[in-house]
C-alpha cells in the first residue's frame, strides 16, 4: 500500500511539473503529428496499407523517444534525484512513476496521432489499437530505465536511440504484426509477454542504476 | 554515529579523497574545512550513502530515511511552489502532521509569504532556503550540510545561525557541516576535520 502511495506521489509530481513547464508534451504532439504530415505526403500514391502501419510505427518510436529524452531532465538539473533516491521510498516506485507519467504523455499523444493516421493513410481496427497500447506499456517500461541511464551521461542525446531503439525493435515487429497479420492476437500476445519481461527486469535494475555499489 | 577509517575515493585515475579518518559520535556537531577540490562534497557523499568508498572503511548509523542532506544544488523542483516540494518530500518521508511542519519550517525560514510562487521565481538566497526547509523537514538524526551558508544574504545567514545552534542543542542529532567559513561555525564545532 506504502509502495502504491509512493508511486502516486511520484506520478502526480511529474505530471505537475510538465502542467507548468510545458517542455515535453507540446513537443511530442507536434513532432507526431508533423511527422505524420510529411509522411503523407512522402508515401507515393496507391502504396499499400502496409507501408502505412510502418510509418505509424516509426512516427510511434520516436515520438516515445522525445518524451524520454526529457523524462529525468528536471532531476539532473537541479540534481533532485539524490534526493528521491535518499528518500526512505523503494528505489523503483522512482522509474515506476517516470514511466506512468511518460506513458501518459505518450497516450495524450496518441489520442491525437491515431485519429490523425486514420484520416491521412488506413484504417486502424481493435487489434491495431490494443497493439500500439501494449507497445506503449513496454516503450515507457523499458525506456525509462535506459533514459536515466542516458541521463547520467553527457552524451545523452546520442546514447537514449543507442539504447532504446535496438529494444523496441520486438515492440515494432508486434505492432506491426498486430495491425496487418490476420492472425494479429498472436502479435498481441507476444507484446504482452515483452511488456511483462522487461518491466519485470526494468523494475529490479532501476535501484543498480541510480546508485553507486562500488 | 559515523565511523570512517583511510576512506579514499577515486574517480577513474583521478583521487578525489585520500585517506580520510572520521569519528563523530551520536549528538556531535563536526566541521569539515577545506580549499576547494579537498573533498568536502565528496565526503558527504559518502556519508549520504549517495557514493561508495573506493577504499577503506565507512560506518554510518542511521537508516538513510533518517538523514537530512543539503547540496550545492537546491534539490528541488524549479517547476512546482515551495509548498509543492516540500508536499513531496514529506508524503515520501510519512513525515506526521506534515501540513504543521511545513508551515513551521517556511515561517522559520521566512518563506511563508512566497510558499504558493514557482520556485523558479525564487532568488538563490530564497532557493537555499527552501532547501534547508526540504533537509529539515522529516527531524533527521544525520544532518549533512554542503557550504549550507553559499548564497544566504546578512539576514539569511543569521536565521541560519539561529536554526544550527537549536540543532546542535539537540543531544540526539548529529551534524557533519563543510564550510570555508570556520570562524563562524567554531563555537558550535565539537569535532574539526581539515581536508588538504
Amino acid at each position: 500500500m506504502r509502495y502504491v502511495a509512493d508511486v502516486a506521489t511520484l506520478t502526480r509530481k511529474d505530471l505537475r511539473v510538465e502542467l507548468r513547464a510545458r517542455d515535453t508534451l507540446p513537443a511530442m504532439l507536434l513532432f507526431v503529428l508533423s511527422t505524420l504530415v510529411v509522411f503523407h505526403f512522402a508515401l507515393p500514391q496507391g502504396t499499400g496499407d502496409e507501408a502505412a502501419y510502418g510509418l505509424l510505427w516509426v512516427a510511434i518510436v520516436f515520438t516515445a523517444l522525445l518524451g524520454l529524452a526529457r523524462a529525468w531532465v528536471p532531476e539532473h538539473e537541479h540534481g533532485v534525484l539524490d534526493a528521491l533516491v535518499l528518500a526512505p521510498c523503494d528505489r523503483s516506485a522512482i522509474w515506476l512513476g517516470k514511466a506512468l507519467a511518460t506513458l501518459a504523455f505518450l497516450l495524450v499523444a496518441q489520442a491525437v496521432a491515431l485519429p490523425a493516421f486514420v484520416l491521412f493513410f488506413a484504417p486502424l481496427d481493435a487489434t491495431a489499437v490494443v497493439g500500439v497500447l501494449l507497445a506503449d506499456i513496454g516503450i515507457c517500461a523499458v525506456g525509462s530505465l535506459m533514459a536515466a541511464m542516458a541521463a547520467a551521461s553527457r552524451s545523452r542525446e546520442v546514447l537514449l536511440p543507442l539504447l532504446v531503439l535496438p529494444l523496441a525493435i520486438p515492440l515494432v515487429v508486434g505492432g506491426v504484426g498486430a495491425a496487418i497479420s490476420p492472425e494479429g492476437s498472436r502479435y498481441l500476445l507476444l507484446l504482452l509477454l515483452y511488456d511483462g519481461v522487461f518491466a519485470v527486469l526494468s523494475w529490479a535494475s532501476f535501484e543498480y542504476v541510480v546508485t553507486e555499489t562500488t | 554515529m559515523i565511523e570512517g577509517r583511510g576512506l579514499e575515493k577515486r574517480y577513474g585515475r583521478k583521487r578525489v579523497l585520500a585517506s580520510v579518518d572520521l569519528h563523530v559520535p551520536a549528538g556531535g556537531f563536526a566541521l569539515v574545512t577545506g580549499a576547494n577540490g579537498s573533498g568536502k562534497t565528496t565526503l558527504l557523499r559518502l556519508l549520504a550513502g549517495l557514493a561508495a568508498p573506493s577504499a577503506g572503511s565507512l560506518e554510518v548509523g542511521v537508516d538513510r530515511s533518517r538523514i537530512g542532506y543539503l547540496a550545492h544544488d537546491p534539490l528541488v523542483y524549479r517547476e512546482l511552489t515551495a509548498m509543492e516540494n516540500l508536499e513531496l518530500y514529506g508524503r515520501l518521508y510519512r513525515v506526521p502532521e506534515r501540513k504543521e511542519r511545513i508551515g513551521m519550517l517556511l515561517e522559520r525560514f521566512d518563506l511563508w509569504a512566497a510558499r504558493n510562487e514557482s520556485v523558479s521565481a525564487y532568488s538563490r538566497g530564497m532557493t537555499q532556503r527552501l532547501a534547508l526547509c526540504r533537509a529539515l523537514l522529516h527531524e533527521p538524526d544525520l544532518l549533512l550540510l554542503d557550504e549550507p551558508y553559499s548564497a544566504l544574504d546578512a539576514a539569511g545567514a543569521v536565521l541560519l545561525d539561529r536554526e544550527l545552534a537549536m540543532l546542535a542543542d539537540g543531544a540526539e542529532r548529529t551534524l557533519v557541516v563543510t564550510t570555508h567559513d570556520p570562524e563562524r561555525l567554531e563555537p558550535l564545532a565539537r569535532q574539526r576535520l581539515a581536508l588538504a
